[in-house]
């Protein structure tokens, strides 16, 4: 079996008597590539923010690499190699989308504190980002204000500021989220040509998408895992395409 | 990953490699505030206080300009310098630059304390906690009158020459150049930061506090780090008006002043390092002609002024020149 790049053990979480994660055992192998798909309200989101610390669980465990991450704040786990995207775009705005990538590059190396030497010394970091965006086919606006690029675009900059961390395990919260059916190719693309090493796992509505990037896929419904298999077991299994179908789920 | 020797330098990788630069027309607030000190030698205890303000202003704009923490409590820190220089000074330490940096310290003191629990508000509550912060300053030192004098004011300051060498002299000459002085210092900091990775982190802050989280900033650190930059700064501009005026009021501590100042900084421009430069003169001059021409409308039309400024010139002066003036240089099509 394949070391763990991200596991969660029994993670539970309610908000007051609601509960959102029940149970969750997952676990995200090196180099996976793997969707995380339900209807709306499964608690998707929510498992991303357990895993990236922006909620903490009421119960259960979240190891990186192997080591336990569960009491540790947002920007530790970052350090450990987690990096994600959101749904509804987060970006600086009013910053140039260079600018953007410049940020998370900057924190991964460790120079973002540094109050007394020019940001614009660290050629290396400048590079690195610029490098970035030229892959990303971002490089064209590299000099344009974040907040004046279409949406599709920005969902790009979502991607490569989460890439500039070099995460080892990336979650993608439906990068094709309100984007135009042309331009989800691109994204797609890039998906497929993440380095083989990053753990990849990614929510998706988009179910062209999903089979097409997904080698595993899992299904929440409720807070829990209904079911875990191969695309191919996924679309074949009854319980899946009853709660797709609207049917009551008694599950 | 990437040779650092491999950039290419597109537009957008020029202007991030050499922001930093000094450019010309930085050295323009310099060549006025010398040429007033030679052209209007009547006008200098204004001056003076012009400077000193728009060192204040220049520390706010550092937190609420760069970092997006909208405070109405800087006046804390401004009134925490001036009240401990004039304590200092009174009670035997006058010298004048130990006296600074004792108050920026104090001032800075404040900021890292007060810090730990407003920086962890925001929007609503972090003015209102900014503001009881302030309102409790000022209530304390109305009530410890053998101190601070009370609502009377700290009298009895005389601060020696500065450096044993220049005596602060009734027509304000010493104390404009000290001011002077105490900015150009306040401005090299500042203007360090900004143009940091740590001030570029800020302005990420301002932007997009879950982002920064997500891209692994410490952001409380960050914050607080400003606050007290910020804080000492603001500190030191209050000590220097103590020193060149050898006075402190309770208004030092004022609600007042902590809204003044920001509407220095709107008038001037937010988030842009020279809207202090801007803001604090137009402010000032503007107040002190209109208090002499219309002495009972001046807040009026000061209010009119900045209706107008919000309305029409969102940015400030500088925002308004920064549309303008690509246009006068394209000959009007710009835009």
């Amino acid at each position: 079996m394949a070391e763990a790049a991200l596991e969660t053990v029994a993670l539970c979480k309610s908000f007051g008597a609601l509960p959102v994660a029940r149970n969750i055992d997952f676990r995200l192998p090196v180099g996976a590539r793997h969707a995380l798909i339900g209807p709306n309200g499964a608690g998707k989101t929510t498992f991303i923010n357990l895993v990236t610390g922006r909620l903490m669980p009421s119960s259960g465990r979240i190891l990186l690499g192997g080591a336990d991450v569960t009491s540790l704040a947002p920007e530790g786990r970052v350090k450990r190699g987690i990096g994600r995207t959101f749904q509804i775009n987060a970006l600086f705005n009013r910053l140039t989308v260079l600018e953007n990538v410049l940020l998370a590059v900057g924190e991964r190396h460790g120079v973002a504190g540094d109050m007394l030497r020019p940001a614009g010394a660290r050629r290396a970091v400048i590079a690195e980002a610029y490098a970035l965006l030229e892959r990303l086919a971002l490089a064209d606006d590299a000099g344009r204000l974040v907040r004046e690029l279409p949406y599709g675009r920005q969902r790009l900059v979502e991607i490569a500021i989460a890439l500039g961390l070099e995460p080892r395990v990336l979650l993608l919260d439906e990068p094709a989220a309100g984007v135009a059916a042309a331009e989800t190719g691109l994204i797609l693309d890039i998906i497929e040509n993440l380095p083989s090493d990053i753990a990849v796992l990614i929510i998706e509505h988009d179910m062209d998408l999903v089979f097409r990037v997904a080698q595993r896929i899992t299904v929440l419904v409720q807070g829990a895992v209904l079911v875990e298999g191969s695309p191919a077991e996924i679309a074949a299994d009854e319980r899946v395409q009853e709660v797709y179908l609207g049917k009551d789920s008694h599950g | 990953m990437t040779a650092a020797a491999r950039l290419p330098q597109p537009p957008a990788v020029r202007a991030v490699l050499t922001r930093h630069r000094l450019r010309p027309i930085e050295a323009l607030p310099w060549v006025c505030a010398i040429a007033v000190y030679y052209a209007f030698p009547d006008y200098l205890a204004l001056g003076g206080q012009i400077l000193v303000m728009t060192l204040f202003v220049l520390s706010l704009d550092l937190v609420l300009g760069y970092a997006g923490i909208v405070t109405l409590g800087h006046a804390a820190f401004f009134g925490t310098g001036a009240y401990v220089a004039g304590i200092l000074a009174v009670r035997g330490w006058a010298e004048p630059l130990s006296g600074l940096v004792a108050a920026g310290a104090a001032a800075g003191i404040v900021g890292f304390l007060t810090g730990l629990v407003v920086l962890r508000t925001r929007g609503l509550t972090l003015l209102m906690v900014t503001l009881v912060v302030t309102q409790m300053l000022q209530e304390a030192a109305n009530k410890l009158g053998w101190l601070t004098g009370g609502a009377d004011g700290l009298q009895g300051i005389t601060i020696p020459p500065v450096l044993g060498l220049f005596r602060f002299d009734m027509f304000g000459r010493t104390a404009y150049l000290y001011g002077l002085a105490a900015l150009f210092i306040g401005w090299v900091v500042a203007r360090t930061i900004v143009h940091s990775p740590f001030g570029r982190s800020l302005t990420g802050i301002r932007e997009n506090v879950t982002r920064m989280q997500a891209i692994g900033s410490p952001v409380f650190r960050r914050k607080l780090a400003v606050y007290v930059v910020s804080a000492a700064l603001a500190g030191i501009a209050g000590a220097v008006l103590t020193q060149t005026t050898q006075f402190v009021g309770l208004q030092v501590l004022g609600f007042e002043m902590s809204a003044v100042v920001i509407i220095m900084l709107i008038l001037g421009g937010i988030g842009r390092l020279y809207g202090a430069f801007i803001g604090a003169p137009l402010y000032m001059i503007a107040q002190d002609q209109l208090a002499k021409d219309d002495p009972a409308n001046w807040l009026f039309w000061i209010g009119l002024f900045l209706l107008l400024v919000v309305l029409f010139a969102r940015g400030g002066v500088l925002g308004l020149a920064d549309r303008i003036l690509p246009r006068l240089r394209k000959g009007g099509d710009g835009g």
